[in-house]
């Protein structure tokens, strides 16, 4: 903190700054402003219909915002499409993969869109995929899998290309106990491990961690940033459960 | 460097369109059936009710059946420009069209590699249609199959724009439908694909005005006539510019901050 604004933005992974856009009169988003850092997890919590698939869409780039500006890495998504987006790996809400192809096919498809070569992505699909112990699966046809390793797969999908920003919408949305965990430790890991930022879209408290960044949303605006203690105590609730309940309460809708 | 990105992302945009027909063995079977119905059952009943004069590229009187192969390769063509447009309307629904918008290319690059895919797929039912209609007896000289390459590759190409225009102002699934009533139909029905249009002129001037205006009619010619190994020029300038005009209005379609997707409500 501290240092001027234009530097802060360039040291951030990712920076979205005075964000505004909506469908027609019915504003989606307003004014929201937040950074994440390197190796930094940020939680995007906020009840459905807050604004976090809005807001994922823009910063994917698959709307442009009139008001407002995303930068990743330091290049706005807006002006320098190409450097921002090869920093960015996503992992929608809904499964994007090919149903009928096999995991092979769909890494191949998602590295050759990011120009790696045959080669270069043969070795990055066996890392990945031996991360998650699948790589002996290599050739089953995705429609074979079930819920939590298609997510696996398309987790390992949205890393192949060495992404410095990772966003996650509602990742574990159907899956199993288990799976969830093992997901969200995994992502956490990440972040350690290969200093990866993450922003990780959810409504589950129980996917955060203590060491988490938050940012709430409600109603298209940003209710509160800060770390799980800061949120806790400018709220002054009892818990993480409480401040969310509390945040997400008012002017009820 | 840049250069080979933009050669990697096309080869696997083409790739996986061609992985997906090879794998959804009905598709690639309903595919051919359609225009084998036209061809053995279709002509066959027209066969004697409509008489062919002798007119460009043919020289000698001709079969029904030879008449409306052109036709049906356009067909061909229009349906699966029209499907690849209902699965890009599908596609993006469930999402897996994201995976190609947010890579990093720019988005008109991505979405001619993927009219370029939809129009690989096209051409390889059609010869596969034409090896089968080869072995009915419908035989066009042999540079005619060399030549109906380059002129599949135009008429595929302004098929598939017309989908993707279309798969960008549809805004879900449900009113695809309509597109079969008011677009596959009415082109296809109104242009030379079935009959001549010097024979629709007898019966009505007004449609016969319409289906030569037709981006359709002009297409099948642009084939009928590469088949024999003769280009229609005209045939090739207005195709050329139906494609350009719909690919530009398709890749305002879907640009980020003019598009039609900024005005729907996504999810």
């Amino acid at each position: 903190m501290g240092a001027s604004g234009e530097a802060m933005i360039d040291s951030m992974a990712l920076s979205v700054k005075a964000l505004s856009f909506s469908y027609g009169p019915q504003a989606a988003l307003s004014g929201v402003g937040f950074d994440v850092k390197r190796g930094q997890c940020c939680i995007l919590l906020g009840p459905n219909g807050a604004g976090k698939s809005t807001l994922f869409a823009l910063i994917t780039g698959l709307y442009h915002a009139r008001e407002g500006r995303i930068a990743l890495g330091g290049n706005e998504i807006k002006k320098a499409s190409y450097q921002a987006l090869s920093q960015l790996g996503v992992v929608f809400q809904q499964s994007t993969l090919d149903l009928d192809l096999t995991i092979k096919q769909n890494l191949h498809y998602h590295a050759a869109l990011h120009g790696m070569s045959r080669k270069q992505a043969k070795n990055i699909i066996q890392q990945e995929l031996e991360r998650f112990e699948m790589f002996d699966r290599l050739n089953e046809k995705i429609r074979h899998l079930n819920g939590g390793h298609r997510r696996r797969v398309e987790i390992a999908r949205a890393l192949l290309h060495k992404p410095s920003v990772l966003l996650l919408d509602e990742p574990t949305v159907g899956l199993d106990v288990p799976s969830r965990q093992a997901i969200v430790s995994y992502i956490h890991g990440l972040t350690k491990e290969q200093g990866l930022a993450v922003l990780w879209a959810t409504h589950l408290i129980d996917e955060v961690y203590p060491t988490d960044q938050l940012v709430v949303l409600h109603q298209g605006k940003i209710q509160i940033t800060g770390s799980v203690r800061e949120v806790i105590e400018k709220v002054h609730a009892e818990n993480l459960q409480d401040a969310f309940a509390h945040l997400t309460q008012k002017e009820g809708s | 460097m840049l250069l080979r990105h933009y050669f990697r992302a096309m080869k696997g945009i083409v790739g996986r369109e061609l992985w997906r027909f090879v794998q959804q063995r009905e598709r690639f079977f309903s595919a051919l059936v359609r225009p084998m119905i036209w061809l053995f059952v279709f002509a066959a009943g027209f066969k004697s009710a409509l008489g062919i004069a002798i007119a460009p590229p043919y020289e000698t009187y001709i079969l029904y059946e030879v008449y409306i192969t052109p036709g049906l390769l356009g067909m061909i063509q229009l349906f699966n420009g029209m499907q690849s447009s209902l699965s890009m309307v599908y596609d993006r629904e469930m999402g897996s069209m994201r995976i190609l918008l947010v890579s990093p290319l720019p988005r008109s690059f991505l979405l001619i590699s993927k009219l370029l895919a939809g129009t690989a797929v096209s051409i390889v039912q059609c010869y596969v249609f034409l090896a089968i209609a080869w072995c009915y007896g419908i035989e066009p000289p042999v540079m005619g199959y060399l030549w109906v390459f380059p002129a599949l590759v135009v008429s595929g190409l302004m098929l598939g724009s017309l989908g993707m225009l279309l798969s960008s102002f549809i805004k879900q699934l449900e009113n695809f439908a309509g597109v079969m009533n008011f677009v596959i139909f009415p082109m296809f029905f109104m242009s030379s694909a079935l009959y001549p249009l010097w024979k629709l002129q007898e019966s009505n001037e007004w449609l016969a005005r319409l289906a030569e205006y037709n981006p359709f009619t002009k297409t099948v010619e642009l084939i009928r006539f590469a088949l024999y190994g003769q280009l229609n020029i005209e045939a090739l300038y207005y195709t050329v510019a139906s494609l350009l005009l719909f690919l530009f209005i398709a890749i305002q379609g879907y640009n980020p901050s003019r598009g039609m997707m900024n005005k729907k409500k996504g999810r």
